[in-house]
């Protein structure tokens, strides 16, 4: 019994690190823009995507690189190239769909519907381009499983768990303590009035994006190695929880975020656990809409005061 | 100026609508409702290959002799994307516009049921190669199938289990959104309980629509520790539970079912595969006489083994093309042609397939055997065992 819940602990850990991740880049957005990026879940598609055609040109499965190099190797290229690439996307999808809304002065409501729409595009794009086959992400490195008891951890999970926290803490840094994070948090609090003091918006803004989105590619690859089945929908319903976890730990906030993903994953995993896994579901959104119900603005977020 | 592009517009419209139907040709229609995309893309390619593969054969050879006439074959596909809905609206489709005489597919129970639906209350002939769950065909006179049935694929997964690991515990894991799976996990737990007294299904799990962990429900499934595990899902969700059941220390055995059987498993799940068993409609490993011919024109024409769907359509639009030969004349009004299908279908009295001999049932299931497989170390679909009905 003890072993089992030892084993579901680590296994709502690894689950909620990747709810973490992701629910970390709609906080960042939203934290400035006040858009809520509903293309996100799909540019992690996207950077698992990328992370396949890089670490497979690094195999040497192409003419291009006939190479075939080492798994770590591969990896430690696979990791940066993959989150710059998909940084890139981010920033494409900021410079071609929503700064000429913004320009226009457009409802943010449009904003956020353009945002539906290239998520739609990106899938749709890839089932295109890519075609309905499945890609199966190689093994980098190899699995080892350590086994205590009645409880299995692979170096993997471990990686991921560690992964999130370290990108919690390096982002929660940039946040406070940096000048360009004292930006994202001063456009944040009053956008009309910080363009006259000088500070460059866009500046701002695509480095929210290249934030975001390069934690998206690195969400991206820690999903392919875990789950190494690619298709274009993969990350369509992780997006759409993981915007629920943001919402759940207060959207906007970096701490909010980082909890929420946590605890949808500890709430899903704990109520397959305890009850019949087909309630899964049920259970789960109940409680988060217990939390939303005490606490409309979220865990960690701030109830918003318009002025009149 | 506008009025007249308008008016233009609409006369061409009509027209590219009503040609198609109000062709006199000498064509024999049949439409194909499969997944090209979606879910199981694998299926609705395998599908087309198969047909594409008869079509031009028979096409080659100044096309199908009936009675004293030849028709050429014109094949329709259409994607069903994997969804019910779409499903649904690509029969009405077929039908309506395409005026098809007969339908092959949808594959899976999930779109083959609400599909059923459709073609009987339009009383349009529809064969589901690879449907398993009965419903697709219960009380549906114009709907039939290739494929074998779940109430009898399950008892043959859990007498192999008991013959093959000595099993008298098992465990569960199926998708809760998918009909085929959800049913024959049901029939597969009753089954085991009557032959091996009551809770003997250690663990009985589901999942999602489009989840992809599975620890917790593994977790549980491990914890209490079955003689084996028994996976009816989609042969990517199985590289998946798989997978994960390994790395949370899981070294026992699984049975699968016959939608492991995809030519894409292999390519998905890799070495985590290896050493397992599932039952399926044919093998391809070791296969003999025109099953022999069959495997290995397909795998000229498209580079690799056919997989089970390959065989099921193949095995499914001869049945239509031999309904339609038996019958023996077409008189060119679909109504009529329809109803003579569909009774010449029934009617069939013994067939021989590439996956095996059948013959119809009243309610539209062929009476076939099953075979159950191993996966070899070079992952190959080994023949183990026959079971007939």
């Amino acid at each position: 019994m003890f072993d089992t819940l030892l084993q579901n602990l680590i296994n709502a850990m690894q689950w909620g690190s990747f709810y973490s991740l992701i629910a970390l880049g709609y906080t960042l957005v939203y934290g400035v823009l006040l858009l809520i990026n509903f293309a996100h879940g799909d540019i992690v598609m996207v950077g698992s995507y990328i992370a396949f055609f890089v670490a497979t040109l690094f195999l040497g499965h192409y003419d291009l690189f006939p190479v075939a190099l080492p798994g770590p190797l591969v990896l430690a290229l696979t990791v940066p190239l993959t989150m710059i690439l998909t940084a890139l996307v981010g920033v494409t999808l900021e410079r071609i769909a929503y700064r000429p809304l913004r320009r226009k002065g457009a409802h943010r409501l449009y904003v956020v519907i353009t945002a539906l729409m290239c998520g739609l595009i990106l899938e749709n794009g890839n089932l295109a381009l890519l075609g309905a086959s499945r890609k199966k992400f190689p093994e980098l490195v190899d699995k080892v499983i350590y086994t205590a008891g009645g409880v299995s951890v692979t170096n993997l999970k471990i990686a991921v768990i560690l992964t999130a926290v370290l990108v919690f803490v390096g982002l929660h840094l940039i946040v406070t303590k940096t000048r360009m994070g004292m930006a994202m948090r001063a456009i944040s609090y009053d956008k009309f009035a910080v363009p006259l003091m000088g500070i460059p918006i866009d500046t701002v803004i695509v480095f929210t994006f290249v934030l975001g989105s390069s934690m998206a590619g690195l969400a991206g690859i820690l999903f392919a190695l875990s789950y190494p089945i690619l298709d274009p929908y993969m990350g369509l319903s992780i997006g759409w929880k993981a915007f629920i976890a943001a919402v759940v730990g207060g959207i906007g906030d970096i701490r909010g975020a980082f909890a929420g993903g946590f605890i949808l994953g500890f709430v899903e995993i704990m109520v397959v656990a305890f009850f019949p896994s087909t309630y899964r579901d049920l259970f789960a959104f109940t409680i988060l809409l217990i939390i939303l119900t005490l606490r409309p603005t979220g865990l960690f977020g701030v109830p918003k005061t318009t002025k009149v | 100026m506008k009025m007249r592009t308008l008016a233009t517009f609409l006369i061409l419209a009509v027209v590219l609508t009503t040609v198609p139907a109000a062709a006199k040709d000498n064509t024999i229609r049949i439409g194909f409702n499969i997944p090209l995309t979606g879910e199981i893309p694998k299926v609705g390619e395998a599908s087309k290959f198969a047909a594409e593969m008869l079509k031009r054969e028979i096409n080659g050879a100044g096309g199908l002799q009936v009675g004293d006439q030849r028709y050429p074959l014109e094949f329709i596909y259409e994607d069903n994307e994997s969804k019910a809905e779409s499903a649904v609206a690509v029969a009405q489709k077929l039908i309506d516009r395409n005026k098809v005489l007969a339908i092959i597919g949808p594959n899976s129970s999930k779109q083959a049921v609400p599909a059923g639906e459709i073609c009987d209350i339009n009383e349009t002939p529809m064969i589901s190669p690879w449907s398993t769950n009965p419903d697709t065909t219960r009380d549906r006179p114009w709907v039939f199938r290739a494929a074998f049935l779940d109430p009898f694929q399950g008892p043959v997964a859990v007498d192999f289990a008991m013959a093959q690991f000595g099993a008298k515990t098992a465990a569960v894991l199926y998708a809760l959104a998918n009909d085929y799976s959800k049913g024959l996990a049901e029939i597969f737990r009753d089954d085991f309980e009557t032959k091996n007294g009551s809770g003997t299904v250690l663990a009985f799990e589901s999942y999602g629509d489009k989840d992809q962990d599975f620890s917790a429900q593994l977790t549980r499934i491990i914890a209490a520790k079955p003689d084996f595990i028994f996976l009816p899902n989609n042969y990517n969700e199985v590289a998946l539970a798989v997978k994960q059941a390994h790395d949370l220390g899981w070294k026992g055995p699984f049975m699968g079912s016959d939608a492991w059987g995809s030519a894409e498993l292999m390519n998905l799940c890799g070495d985590d595969c290896k050493g397992h068993y599932f039952s399926t409609h044919y093998a391809a490993a070791g296969a003999t006489g025109a099953t022999r011919e069959f495997i290995d024109r397909y795998r000229k024409t498209y580079g690799y083994v056919p997989d089970d769907v390959a065989a099921l359509t193949w095995d499914a639009v001869r049945l239509v093309l031999a309904a339609i030969q038996n019958h023996g004349s077409l008189t060119g009004k679909v109504r009529n042609d329809r109803t003579a299908i569909r009774d010449a279908l029934a009617g069939i009295p013994e067939f021989d397939g590439v996956t095996g001999k059948m013959r119809f049932n009243d309610q539209g299931d062929p009476i076939k055997c099953a075979v159950v497989v191993r996966i070899s170390d070079t992952g190959e679909f080994v023949f183990t065992k026959s079971v007939c009905p």
